[in-house]
């Protein structure tokens, strides 16, 4: 194991500060990494809720004829938006994995604006949470897609390494 | 494609600044790779799923466009939906993914793809995906 990766026990100290500020995690978490990388924001959230959002940008794209964004991009900001809203719900962090995710495309998103997900944990068991989610590009009635999964909570050990 | 050298050709931008390539082409379905790098990580030291999750799909996409080609159709392919289970963390290394072709009928296709890391009979990610097709407009 590299010591760069081991080592950051800032960040472990950060996630097992005890409560979970979803403002305060994206802005430690998100900046860096795959998350960094595509520009995910936080932009809201309620008890069991979570609204995560990211500009187009060119280099995001899938289909450079039309300018639609991939969906790569999207799996990405509904995974992480599915993810937040368990910890939201549960007002901590708790380590956890994605099990399944299922996405459905139903219809392009506009080139140029913004995407957002609302994401929801919908059900908490005590080592599954349930959770679902849209991508919309501004009107949250007529999504971008759909998204239903499940995360599978872990030892910390298992998460941290 | 006969070489081994790998090729971003025909890859959409965002394949290409995730850094996929297409590796080889392993019994008509292209493999497409991508080493581990900062903005693909998700928790510390982890591949991202979403970035796996990309990976999986350029992969889906890759074979029903070499199905298509091979069938000597142009069509569009669009996904309609995908359904991604992860079976492993993702570790900081090269990802390989290859689709198969279930069905490619005229309006929809149906690719399973599965992700690998250093041993192939290890997967850590599969996948579903359905994509319609459509004629290409001129």
């Amino acid at each position: 194991m590299d010591q760069s990766e081991n080592s950051d026990s800032g960040f472990q100290r950060f996630v097992k500060d005890g409560g979970f500020n979803p403002a305060a995690w994206s802005r430690r978490m998100n900046f860096a990494g795959h998350s960094g990388f595509i520009g995910m924001r936080y932009r809201d959230h309620g008890d069991t809720w979570i609204e995560l959002e990211f500009d187009w940008r060119e280099d995001l794209v899938g289909d450079p004829d039309t300018g639609v964004l991939a969906s790569g991009p999207i799996i990405s900001l509904l995974d992480n938006a599915t993810s937040m809203s368990v910890w939201t719900r549960t007002r901590e962090f708790r380590p956890q994995v994605t099990l399944d995710l299922r996405v459905d495309y139903t219809r392009a998103a506009i080139p140029g604006k913004t995407i957002v997900a609302r994401a929801e944990c919908y059900q908490l068991r005590r080592s599954m949470a349930f959770v679902r989610g849209i991508a919309h590009d501004g009107d949250a009635a007529d999504p971008v897609a759909h998204a239903a999964g499940v995360f599978m909570l872990v030892e910390g050990q298992e998460w941290f390494k | 494609m006969s070489d081994q050298t790998p090729s971003s050709f025909g890859l959409s931008p965002y394949a290409k600044a995730m850094g996929m390539a297409i590796a080889e082409i392993d019994a008509g379905s292209p493999v497409i790779v991508m080493d581990f790098a900062p903005h693909a990580m998700g928790r510390p030291g982890y591949l991202h799923g979403g970035a796996i999750g990309g990976v999986l799909e350029m992969a889906g996409y890759a074979a029903i466009a070499a199905e298509l080609e091979r069938q000597g159709l142009t069509m569009r392919i669009k996904p309609i939906n995908v359904s991604t289970e992860y079976l492993r963390s993702g570790l900081p290394e090269r990802i390989h993914a290859r689709g198969e072709v279930v069905r490619a009928g005229r309006r929809v296709a149906n690719v399973r793809v599965e992700a690998w890391q250093s041993d192939r009979e290890r997967p850590v990610a599969c996948c579903w995906i359905n994509f319609k097709l459509s004629p290409k407009e001129a």
